[in-house]
Formats: structure tokens, sequence, C-alpha cells
């Protein structure tokens, strides 16, 4: 399956390969740099691509391509999947996923894919087993590897792999024994210019810490299970109890992992949580244009909208913008042509308030394309589907574990492809 | 210490080999720097004898390897430290030596001695860290040890080590395939293993070796299928995708023969306790049947399809795909319609992921339009997706545009075009003008729409828009000469070469409907031909050939003037283009034979290009493949087989009793046992589903997959002895199985973490007293015959129904329980089981022939039959009773009338909904069937406003709807009855059942003998009518009465229940004859069926409607001789 891995960063350069196959030059990267080189931007790098003796199959994580070399038919999306895997893995381990990480854990990376990959087939994927094996590398042990020179690798030999349930280690102690789970949803709606939402739809994580003891076998049932719609699970998740009674019974890995997404039935209208009105125009002379944006809250249930941030993809021409805000900052980015207008907690007596002129390149057409507006917020102590975890009960330990549910409520792709009223203008 | 030294040394050195720049990254610091030379001093630390100083260099070299450095010049040194006690300097060793091994192979000798005594370590996870190392040092020298090492671990203890066997098979093969034979079978070994850690190994093996070698899998195949769920993700993916193809080859394509119902049995689990007897029968009947014409699904299919499903579920999205691959490729239409959702759901993960997805979905979308049209909105595109992600939404949506949805569609794809992204608004042009191509009510809208375009500031969206409406207007020009005027007042400002040529082809073809300008533009072009682009001139040329053609009087000198400058052009099509037309059209002395017909030759009528997706066709590859990505073939793709025509065997997949008693003697792995769990575990449910509440005991279609809760469930609803007893068994085999298997219910998983084995060995003895008690009965009650043997009715029958029931239940448990021993016995202490399993062959013979031979009772080929007592239709029928229940299509038209179900009350949310054919004639409209609906609500509120809406009908088929039922209380029934005109034909009538909150997509399917209505006849007219309706209206059978079809009554009930005639008196009593016509064209439909005494009877049927009448025959004819 998998061949060989390549990671290369932004802006092109391999500082990565491992091989689990025989040897392949790096010369096969360059059909990549030239599929690179067509694209606008790197997103738009094909995933999947052809060469004369290999297939090349790339994803694009936190400014760094992953890419890999099959040679014979694989399911791409198992390939796209598992690099997507390796880079969580990554991020567990090292918090973050940079070129300068990986270079300064660059043995504890390699062990780690030497783990993951056998032969091109996976192997160990579940980060409570990996960890087992290779130790994630800590401040404390960083410190004390560099004293006494030892390195993070166990001194004993795991048993992980051979754990009868494959996501979590045995032998797992804590003094406090917690668990909490994290509700996340985010709404996702594209609004169209006349403030009607064309399609909205709300995607929920349960995001879960658990460190407890020994072997415990949670069930967590909700208030209102009918609500989810369409749900993926992590692995321990039992699917039959969950197809029989709804409710979510499962042995859970040590630490975090995400218990399952959901999606709630489209057919419960959206309630979205705020509004913007704007109104961007550009005089006809072509010289520049106005911008007047104001948000508002719409319903929020009672709850304060927090993290409000508004983003503006100007037309091209667009060279600055001269603005006043009467809460929060703004910048715009002349090379991306983004604006971004950092409102914070919205505050309903006093609507914030983003207005002044825009100016355009010397001598370009007036833009025609009024630009789309993306919203990014947070709501807390609120789960807009209005989804209740009922209760977490515990089998198999006899301890008590201190138990917590929290509700986060986020903007996801939340868009407004703003007024497209170019019709006013044209001659 | 002289590892710092070294370290400072390396910074301040110069790196001038290679790439330089990261010798001075920060960074990177010392680990990446790469001179030669420094090489010396990591040898140097290899050879010393603190590990730390080893670690340290071992460190470095693992870093260089890393960054591509060549470090093979340490070879020798760092090969030496291969036996290092420290693990962590080991690890690091193997590291590098998998990585130069290949390049430095006597050197690489040197160090397999240590992995072959790790071979024999004692501890599993060194046995299998060796193996794997060994397996991957790429040296053809060591293929004897790798084959032999790989061979022993494959019949180790520990799964683990068996695991990384099935690893190193596909790694020995690559280095050499001469090994293939001895390779396959250790494959075939590591197969019939039963645990979930190998399961998903193994199969990756066998897909690299030996995908050819399918009949490896028809042994493993049901215990793969019930494994599946506890396989590790990636594992799943492998095995699925191999069991797709498996599928294709071993089953029959279950979309290929619609009219047989392959889910009739349903309902038969709600008849009372004293059905079991009959279902048993019922079962092995069905059995027979799937050997027959008819299509009826085979149980092991069903069981593929059943157990992926839950994995729809699951996180990785490549499992997701692969199941729904395999429903895409393998199940019946009508349930494929599940996998949709779990797609749209992957088109919120990552960008790639996305991309793969919607290019399957494309795919999807252009065979089976109706099950994403729910979900049309999740393809709307965002400003903010990926260019690549825009053109395939759009794709989609192009793909499920159709006359109801085209309209939201448009007003989308009008944003899209204002877009900034110009490819983008490129591809929306495109897809635009294949909305209108198909969608001709739209035509006129979209052109009018395009032609707004070409006032568009944006020079390539009015390139685009030409190119497009030249498609449109090709389709019927004549409408629209004021745009071709209006493209040719364009010519002037639009410089996009495409969009001129297209301009100039549309106003040469069609010169006729624009006299007046043509000219007028060919003297603009003949004016800026020197500075036009190559495809321009072309059809400059031709322009200007088209015109002389029709208007020399006007374009003469024009033309002559253009071909002359073509003459002289750079380019020589251009060139040749004018000396041929010159030829052509111009009239010379030695005119040619060509030039007679240069009219219409040039101005030929030309075909309307066919705007065609992309992805059409693009099926034939496997979803989810990279092949069906890439639309060609990648190497080592295996081709998805076609269906074949008729089943192969499927006994191949049941266990030989004689192999698997071998296995027990010699107590080696006993997979098969997984097989005969899970059988009996279906069938445990089939006894337990009566102990439901009676309004639960309908189970559906889409049954659930899980087992375990079923029982659950059954003994919670206070099951009696036999329901808690295979309870009980259940819970014990998987406490027995817990290494692979995750248990289901918790107070189980409480009991075991806490009581370990001790409880089990109670419940062991319990229960074995208790079975061998009743072994004997067991015995005589439930020894089925094999199913090859024709369907003898069974002593069942006789004995109470009671006796039945629980002898099989407690079958299952003694089986379960033979199981448990054997599992639970350690592998050290072989001798004691061993004697036991000799005292008892004999009587598993028995029960493993039960198991065996048992068909499947799979509820999908289960006949509906509970809506009569069995005792009325005896009494009614005075046929035998077994007979009656297992035709589906048999019962009698007096009393009771077969249902099928529209909604199920699991889909329904509770709202259960069935229907029937009542074969009253609809009196608002004689040309309609009437349509009994069932409305039952089994949920805890109330349903309000049931109606039916038109969905999505065939041309030509009409509905005529039920009033409104305003409220519907928990637990009331309501029968309505509704109109369908289904034009004569068996097209399900697709509709929407809406309820207050909800809609539902239903579809009423008639059987062709319910497209009917009876007619009367006397036997003169029967015959006279018959005289016209001879020759290609005329089908006949030949067919053999079984032995209790040979009188006349049986003749008469069977027709009539299979299609709604009436009889027609006849002379002769060898002779049955039926008359009816259908119900919408009012055809005749004669139905004559003869019986000799000796040889075949005959079966004949005269019909104008040919397809009809085709059809009909094979019902009468399934319906007679069963």
């Amino acid at each position: 399956m998998i061949h060989s891995l390549f990671l290369i960063n932004h802006s092109g350069d391999i500082f990565l390969e491992k091989h689990w196959k025989s040897v392949i030059g790096r010369s096969v990267c360059d059909y990549f740099f030239e599929a690179k080189e067509k694209a606008a931007e790197p997103e738009d790098v094909p995933p999947v691509l052809q060469t004369p003796h290999h297939y090349l199959i790339s994803i694009y994580r936190d400014r760094l391509f992953f890419l890999s070399v099959i040679q014979t038919e694989a399911p791409p999306l198992f390939v796209i999947e598992f690099l997507h895997r390796v880079v969580e893995t990554f991020q567990d381990y090292f918090g973050e996923c940079s070129e300068t990480v990986i270079k300064d854990n660059v043995v504890t990376v390699y062990e780690l894919l030497e783990e993951m990959l056998d032969n091109g087939f996976p192997l160990a994927t579940e980060s409570n087993i990996l960890k087992e094996m290779i130790r994630p590398p800590t401040i404390l042990r960083t410190m004390v590897n560099t004293l006494t020179g030892t390195s993070n690798f166990e001194e004993r030999l795991p048993s992980g792999q051979l754990s009868t349930i494959p996501w979590r280690r045995s032998g797992v102690k804590y003094t406090n024994n917690e668990a909490y789970f994290d509700v996340i949803e985010e709404i996702d709606a594209i609004v169209d210019k006349s403030g009607t939402t064309v399609c909205a739809e709300i995607q929920g994580v349960i995001e879960a810490c658990v460190k407890l003891t020994g072997m415990p076998d949670l069930t967590l049932s909700f208030m209102n299970p009918r609500l989810l719609d369409d749900v993926s699970f992590h692995p321990c998740v039992r699917f039959k109890r969950w197809e029989a009674e709804r409710v979510l019974s499962f042995i859970p890995p040590d630490g975090n992992f995400t218990l399952m997404s959901y999606h709630v039935n489209a057919q419960n209208l959206v309630a979205i949580p705020v509004y913007v009105k704007q109104n961007i125009s550009f005089f006809e002379s072509g010289s520049g244009g106005r911008l007047d944006l104001t948000a508002g809250p719409k319903q929020t249930m009672g709850k304060t909208v927090e993290g409000l941030v508004i983003t503006v993809h100007m037309p091209k021409a667009v060279l600055s913008a001269s603005l006043t805000a009467t809460q929060g900052s703004y910048t715009y980015d002349p090379a991306t042509k983004v604006l971004v207008w950092d409102i914070g907690r919205l505050n309903p007596q006093k609507l914030p308030n983003l207005r002044g002129s825009l100016s355009l390149q010397a001598g370009a057409p007036k833009p025609e394309d009024n630009p789309s507006i993306n919203i990014a917020l947070k709501i807390q102590q609120l789960a807009i589907s209005g989804l209740k975890v009922n209760r977490l009960d515990m089998y198999g330990e006899k301890y008590k574990p201190f138990k917590g549910v929290k509700y986060v409520t986020k903007a996801g792709k939340f868009q407004r492809p703003a007024c497209v009223a170019i019709s006013h203008f044209s001659t | 210490m002289s590892a710092s030294s070294a370290f400072s040394d390396e910074k301040g050195g110069s790196s001038s080999v290679g790439e330089p720049e990261y010798g001075h990254d920060p960074a990177s610091g010392g680990i990446f720097s790469s001179d030669y030379k420094r090489h010396d001093d990591l040898k140097e630390m290899l050879d010393s004898n603190k590990d730390s100083l080893k670690l340290e260099a071992m460190k470095r070299i693992v870093a260089m390897i890393a960054r591509g450095k060549n470090t093979s010049d340490l070879f020798p040194a760092v090969v030496k430290n291969v036996a290092c006690k420290n693990i962590e300097v080991k690890k690091l060793v193997y590291v590098y030596l998998v990585r130069y091994a290949e390049e430095q192979q006597d050197l690489a000798l040197l160090s397999i001695s240590t992995f072959q005594r790790g071979l024999k370590d004692p501890n599993q996870l060194i046995r299998a860290s060796a193996l794997r190392v060994l397996s991957s040092i790429r040296v053809t020298i060591i293929v004897p040890i790798m084959m032999l090492a790989i061979k022993e671990a494959a019949s180790d203890m520990s799964p683990y080590v068996r695991k990384t066997a099935a690893h190193a098979i596909p790694k020995l093969y690559s280095l050499d395939p001469e090994q293939k034979d001895q390779l396959i079978e250790v494959i075939e070994k590591l197969l019939a293993d039963k645990t979930t850690l190998v399961a998903g190994s193994v199969v990756m093996a066998f897909e690299e070796v030996c995908p050819e070698r399918i009949d490896l899998i028809h042994k493993n195949y049901r215990k793969l299928c019930n494994l599946l769920v506890d396989v590790e993700e990636w594992g799943q993916v492998v095995i699925i995708n191999m069991l797709t193809r498996y599928a294709r080859t071993q089953f029959l394509n279950p979309n290929l023969n619609e009219c047989l119902l392959e889910e009739g049995g349903e309902s038969t689990f709600y008849g009372s306790d004293a059905d079991q007897d009959e279902d048993e029968d019922e079962d092995k009947k069905d059995e027979a049947l799937s050997k027959r014409k008819p299509y009826v699904m085979d149980p092991d299919h069903r069981l593929l399809l059943r157990n992926t499903k839950p994995l729809l579920q699951s996180r990785n999205a490549a499992v997701v795909m692969a199941v729904a691959q395999l429903y895409f490729h393998l199940a019946p239409k009508a349930e494929v319609g599940v996998i949709a959702k779990a797609l749209v759901r992957l088109l919120r993960s990552h960008s790639e992921v996305q991309y793969v997805v919607l290019q399957n979905v494309a795919t999807m979308t252009i065979k089976r339009r109706g099950m994403f049209e729910p979900y049309l909105k999740s393809f709307y595109i965002r400003s903010t997706d990926p260019t690549q992600i825009k053109v395939l939404k759009l794709e989609v949506l192009t793909n499920l545009a159709s006359e109801t949805n085209i309209s939201t569609i448009l007003r989308e794809f009008q944003t899209y075009i204002k877009s900034m992204d110009k490819d983008f608004v490129a591809a929306t042009i495109q897809a635009i003008g294949r909305c209108a191509t198909h969608i001709g009510e739209v035509r006129d809208t979209c052109l009018n729409g395009l032609v707004q375009l070409l006032s568009n500031r944006d020079e390539l969206v009015v390139a685009e828009s030409v190119v497009v409406i030249k498609k449109l207007l090709q389709m019927q020009p004549e409408k629209h000469s004021d745009i071709i005027k209006h493209m040719a007042k364009l010519t002037d400002n639009i410089q996009v070469p495409m969009a001129r040529a297209s301009i100039l082809w549309l106003i040469g073809e069609y010169c006729e409907h624009v006299p007046k300008i043509a000219p007028d533009v060919l003297r603009k072009m003949a004016k800026t031909f020197t500075n036009e682009e190559d495809i321009v001139k072309l059809q400059i040329i031709n322009l200007a050939a088209k015109l002389y053609l029709t208007n020399s009087k006007q374009t003469k000198l024009l033309t002559q003037y253009v071909l002359n400058l073509a003459k002289y052009d750079q380019n020589y099509d251009i060139r040749d283009r004018a000396r041929f037309i010159r030829q052509l059209i111009v009239p010379t002395d030695k005119c040619g034979a060509l030039s007679k017909y240069a009219k219409k030759l040039i101005l030929a009528l030309k075909p309307a290009p066919i705007l065609e997706s992309p992805f059409k066709d693009r099926d034939h590859f496997q979803l989810g493949s990279l092949s069906h990505l890439l639309n060609t073939k990648a190497g080592g793709y295996q081709e998805l087989p076609d269906w074949p025509q008729d089943a192969p065997d499927p006994s191949v997949r049941n266990v030989e009793v004689i192999t698997l008693l071998e296995r027990v003697t010699k107590l080696t792995s006993v997979p098969e046992w997984t097989k005969c769990s899970s059988r009996e575990k279906r069938k445990e449910k089939k006894v337990e589903k009566p102990f439901y509440s009676d309004s639960e005991g309908e189970s559906g279609p889409t049954e659930s997959a899980d087992s375990e809760s079923d029982s659950a469930s059954s003994s919670a609803s206070g099951s009696e002895q036999s329901g808690s007893g295979s309870e009980e068994s259940e819970e014990s085999e998987e406490r027995s199985d817990s290494d692979e298997e995750e248990e289901e219910e918790e107070e189980e998983a409480k009991k075991r973490k806490t009581q370990k084995k001790e409880p089990i060995e109670a419940v062991q003895q319990s229960e074995s007293e208790q079975s061998s008690e009743e072994e004997v009965k067991k015995r005589k009650v439930s020894i089925p015959p094999p199913r090859n043997v024709s369907e003898s009715e069974s002593d069942d029958d006789d004995s109470p129904s009671d006796s039945s029931q629980d002898s099989e239940s407690e079958d299952s448990e003694s089986e379960a329980e033979v199981k448990k021993k054997k599992k639970i016995t350690p592998p050290k202490a072989p001798t004691k089981p061993v004697k036991k399993e000799g005292k008892k062959e004999k009587k598993e013979m028995s029960l493993l022939d039960f198991d065996d031979f048992e068909p499947t009772p799979s509820p999908q080929v289960t006949p509906v039959g509970n809506f009569l007592s069995s005792s009325l239709v005896t009494d009614l029928e005075g046929l035998s009773l077994t007979d009656t229940v297992l035709s589906p299509a048999t019962i009698s038209p007096s009393g009771s009338l077969k249902s099928y179900e529209l909604l199920h009350r699991i889909t329904g949310e509770g709202l259960w909904v069935e229907y029937c054919f009542s074969r009253q004639p609809f009196l608002p409209d004689p040309h309609m069937v009437a349509v009994q609906i069932q409305f039952t609500n089994s949920a805890a509120t109330e349903a309000k406003s049931l109606r039916l809406e038109e969905a999505k009908l065939q041309s030509g088929m009409r509905v005529k709807e039920f009033p409104e039922i305003e409220v519907l209380p928990a637990g009331e029934s309501a029968t309505v009855v509704m109109g369908v005109d289904f034009c004569d034909s068996t097209q399900a009538a697709n509709l929407q059942l809406c309820t207050h909150s909800r809609k539902f997509f239903v579809s009423i399917q008639p059987p062709v003998g319910e497209l009917m209505t009876p007619s009367f006849m006397t036997e003169n007219e029967f015959k006279k009518e018959q005289g016209q309706l001879m020759g290609m209206n005329e089908i006949t059978e030949k067919m053999q009465l079984p032995e209790r079809c040979q009188n006349e009554h049986a003749i008469v009930q069977r027709v009539i229940a299979a299609a709604n005639l009436s009889r027609v008196p006849c002379g002769s009593d060898k002779e049955c004859r039926f008359a009816g016509r259908t119900v919408t064209s009012g055809s005749l439909v004669l139905v004559t069926v003869a019986t000799k005494e000796s040889g075949p009877s005959q079966l004949t049927i005269n019909c104008e409607k040919m397809v009809i009448g085709t059809m009909l025959v094979k019902d009468i004819l399934l319906a007679l001789t069963q």
C-alpha cells in the first residue's frame, strides 16, 4: 500500500522522508511540485496525482504537505485518512504539527512512522497504544533526558498491542478520577443577500477527556437522542447498544478523544444566533468604495455571543481600507484581500459597527462582485440544537469518578455570500 | 564528554556535502549536519562501550536518514550493535538495517542470526519484532529463512505474532514471487484464524499475493462477515473491498429480477408461537426456492449486507466509503439509499476526503439519482471551498437536476456565476448548458440567462457562455435567429479565440437565418484574418465556404480573398483546409466528382452535441478505488466481476463436517465454530421474535445486525426458559470470546471484570447438565434433512410447536457450549478436551449436521403468510399447510391479500404502513388499480395529517390520492384506498408519504398479476379471441406440475392467486382457462393451463402486451410449480 512518505513545507522543500519498502528517489515529488505550481492555492493541488510509475496522494494540513507514494491500486480514502491520522498523532504528541516541531523531534517522528505502518499497511494507529511504545516528549522529560543522556523510549516492553481492548492501554492509574465531556456544536449556514437562510445545518462533536483508573465501562445517555440524525463513533462505542437503546456504551481510551460526531436533523429549523447587516458599495468612478457593517444578536437564547469575528473576502481591486470600528479591531491584509473584524463579545445594547471607505487600485474597473462574509462566533453553555446529556454511568470499577459536561456552540462554515445585488450598478 | 564535543565540532564544521542550507538551520541543530568526515566520530561513538553514546550516534544517524542523507558507509559500525542490550539502541539499529540492508547484502547477513534467535524468544513481542525486521530486510539470499520463519509464526500461539506473519507474507512475495505457492498455503492457514487481530492483515496479504484465489474465501466467508465489526478500521476497509469482489462472483444480481420481492417474508415473525414449526419448514423451502429462477437473495449475501451496515457509522472515512461502494455494487436497489446519508456526512471532513467522496458521489448520482436528491442542499457550494471541490459539487448538482428541482438549482447557479473564481464560473456555465440539454422545460430559460451573460464584463464568462450557447442553439436553431444576430455583434468585442470560433461557426451553420449579417461578418473577418488565432482562421474559412455555397453572389470575391490569404498561411492545417475547400466549392474545368455534392457535404445537418457527464459509465470501476478516481486502470487493480448468470453452489461456504471433526480432534484453531455461532445467533433471533410485544413483532427489511441486543431485549420482556437460556449461552460465549470480541452488555462486562472465570464454569456446568438430558430428544426432533434433499415435509409438523421451538433453542445452547468448552480449554493442556470431544463425536455429528444444513433463517427470504391463521388456510384451500405459507404469491384471494410494506416502523418512527391490492374496481377511475393502504401508528404520539403526494412518477402514471387522514392516535390503525394507474407496467409508483412533521419517500410496486381485472367470457369467445392473439402474442411454457397441484381445483386456486383473472368455463377437465383485461389499456389477457396424463403440462398465455405476457408466465409458472 503506502510505499513512501515525504513531508514538504510550504515553500516546497522536502524535509523528511520515510520509506516502508525499497527507497524511492525524491525526484518523484517533481510531479507534485509541478501540480503545486499550477494551483493558485495549496488547497487546490489535486490530492491524487498520477505519474508514469507511481501515484501520489497528498494532504495539506497545517501549512505542510504530507505526500505519500503508492505503486499499486489502493483506496485513495484509505491513504488520505491514514495521513490525517499521522497528522493527528503528531499533534497529539507534540502539541502542534509544524516543520520546526517535526525537525526537533525527528527521531520520535521516525519511530512513530515506523510503528504506524508495517510494509505500508497500518499497524498501530491508536494513540493510546502508540504512547505506550513511544513516550511523547514533555518538558520535564526533555530536561531529564538532556541531563542524564537517556532518551524517551520505554525501558520495558510495551504490552499495548496485546491488550484485549485495542484502543486502551492497560494499567491506567489516577488519583483523581475524572471524566469530562464537551458537547461542541457548529452551525454551518449559507444566508443569502436578503437574509434568508439558504441552508443551515448543525454539526456536533462530543470531545471527551477521560482520566479513569482501570477498565471503566461507561454509558452516556441523552435526554433527547432523537435529535441526532446521523452519527459516527469512535471505535470504542458499541454500535449495537446505540441501535437498540440510543445510549453510548463504551470502554474509553485513556485521555482525550472524540467520542462521537453527529449531525442534527436538518428538518428542525436552525436558529441563527446573529445577524450582520452589510452595505458594501463601490463608486462608479472606480476610485473607491464604502463599507458599512453592523452585527447584532438574533436568537441567542439568553446567552452572550463571544469571540465574534467577521471575515470579508474583498475583490482583488481593493487596495486598502480605512475604517472605524465602534468595537473590536479590524485588519486588512492587502496581499490576501481579507478583511478581518474581531469584535469579541457582542453587546446587545450597543451594536458594533464598522464603517469607512475602501480605496481601489488606480485604473481598475469597478469590482462587480460583492464579497462574501464569513462569521465566526462562540456561545458558551449552549448547545444550539438543544441536545442534553442525561447521565453518565460507570460500571466495572468501584470508585466514584468526577463527571462534567460542557456545552459550546460555534459558527462552523457560517457564510453569507453578501449582497450580490450588482444589478443596481450595471448600466 | 566526547558526545558533546562531537556535537560542537559538528556545528562548527563546514557542511559542504548535501544541501548546505540545513547545516545552518538552527532548528535542526547538529542533528541535520551531514558531512561525511563527521561520520568518523559517529563510528567512534558506535564502537564505544557506553549505551548513551551509541544512542546519541544512532539518533543522529536516523535523523540523517530522515533527511534523505546517505549514511551507508556506517553500515559495518551500526550492524555490530544489532545485538545491543539496550532496547532503544536496538530499535534504531533496526530502523537503519531495514533502510540499508538491500544495499549491503553481505554485511546484512551478519545480523540474521540475531533475528533467528529472536524468533525463538519466549516473549511474543520480541518474536514479533524479530520477524518484522527480518522480513523487512530485502536480501534475496535469506528467502528460505524468511519462509521458514513465516510458516512457524503462522502457527504461533500469540495472535500478535500471527498478525506479524500475515504482514510478512507480502514482503516476502515482493522479494521473491516464486514463493507464491507456499505463501498461499500460509495464507490459507491464517485465513482460518479466528481472531480479529489477524483477519485484516491476512486479507491484505491475500489481496497482494493471490487475489484471484477467491476459492480460499468460501470457507471463511461467514466468519469474516461476522468478525467484521470488531476488526480494526484499516482491516475493515480491505476486507470489505475483497468481499465486494467475492460477492460479485458468488451471488446473483439482486436487481435483475425485481418481480419477486426478496423481502416478502418479514412478517412471518409476527406470528404466534404456533408458527414456529412452519417457519422451519419454510426456510427449507426457501432454500429450495432459491435454486429456481425467481430471485431470492442468498442468505450469505444478506449476511454481508447486514453486517457491513453498522460500519456506515464509522469515524473512518475509508471504512464508510468501503461500505458505500459495497452497497452500491451489491445491494438491491431499494436498499442502496442508506449509504447516502453517510456519504453526505463525509462532505464535512477534510477537503481531500471531500474530493474523493464527491468523485464517487458523482458517479453514483448518474446511476441512482434519487438516492441523493434529499440531500441536494448539502452539495451547495461555499465560497471558501477549494476550486476542485466546487467543480465537483457542481457536477453532482448537475447530475441531480430534474424537472422538480431545476428551478432551485438554477437559482443557486445564478449566485455562483457572480463568484470571483473564474474557473468555477466557467464550470457553472457549462453546468447550466448541461441542465438545459437534459431538461427540455428550462432550455429557453437557460438560454436567455446565458445570453444575458454575454453582456458580462468579464471576457472569460462571455466566452464560456458563447461556447455553451453554441451547443444549445444547435438543438433548435430556427427559433433563435435573434440570438445569433446578437452574437454576431459580439465578434467586435470578444477576443477569446474559442468564443470567436464558436460564433463564426454558428453564423456559418445558420447563415440562412441571418442572411444579411453573415456576409458582413465575413467581410470584417477577412480584414482581420491574418491576426487571428488558428482555430478562428479555420472557422473563417468554413464560414466563407458555407456562404459561398448559399450566397455566392455577395461573397464570391470575399471567399476568394480569404482563401488566398489562407493559402500563404504559416500553419499547414490552414493551408490544407484552404486548398481542400477551394477544390470542393469553386467550379473548375476538371471538376471533381465531389464538388457536385459540396453543398451536401459542407451544409449537412449536424447532430447536436450531447453534453455528457465525465462521470458517465465510470462505475465499471469499483467505486472508492484509485482506478475509479483516475478513470484508468491502476496497477494491481482487480476488476469487479460481472454477476454470474446462475448462482454458484452456495454450499461451498458450508464448512464440511468431516474436516471440522478432524480439526476438532487435532485441536488446531477451530474457526468454523465462529461461523456456527453466528448462524445459531440468527436462529435464536428468529425464535425469539414472538416474544416481542405484538406491535413490535414486525421486523423490518433493514434489520439491524445485532443479535446481542435482540436477545437482551427479549430477556427484558420477560421471556421464558428458552429465551433466557439462549441469552445465557450467548453471554458465556462472549466471555470466552472476549479476547477479540467486544462484549455488549455492560452487566456482563462488569461481571467479567470482577468475577473472572469461576462463574462461567458454573454456568457451563448447569447448562451442560441440562442440555445432555435433552440431547436425545433434540436429535430426534431436529435433524432436518440436508438441504439438497428435496423439500420433504419434516416430522416437525406433527410435533407440537412448543417442543420444536424449545428444542431448537436448546440446541443452540448446547452448540454454544461445546464451543465454549473448546475455547476455554487452555491450549497448553489439550489432552482432556480431546477425549471429551471424541466421546461426543457421534452426537456432535448430528448437531453439526443440523447447523450446516439447516437453511439459514434469514428473515428476508421468509415469505409473508401470517395474515391468515393457518387453520383457516387449510380449511379454505384443502392444501397442505406448509405449501400455503411457503409461496408468497399463493394466498387465497377470497380471504387474504398479500401485503407489502410501504413504510417500515423504524424508518417511519413508529408509523407503519402496509399496502395490498384489494382487487376491487377503483370506482372513481376504472383505469386505476385499487391499492388498499393500512396505517398503523405504533408510536407513543399521535400522527397527524397523513397523506400521500406524488413524488416522481414515471411518465403517464397517475395517482388518485386518498383523503388526508387528519389524526391517527397512538396505537390505532386506519385503512384507506387509493387508485394508481400503473400504465400497465410493473414500474413502481414513487410517492411521498407526508405526516405533519416528516416526509418519506415510498414506492408501490405492483406484481404483474395485479395490473388486470377479471373479464367474463364464454368458451367460444375465448377461443375466438385466442385465435386472434397468436404468433408473437402467444407465449407457451412447459412445466412439470407437482403432485398436489395436479387437480383442477388447485390449479384454479393458484392461478387466481397469482393474477387477478376470472375463470372461463371449459368443456374439457384437462384444461383450465382464465381471462382478464389489463387495467389501463384494456388489452386482453388469456391464460390456458393444459394438463396431460403423462408428460409435462403446458401453460399458454395470449396477450397483446408481450411484456405483460412474459412476466405473467413467470409468475404463474412459479405459483403452479411450487
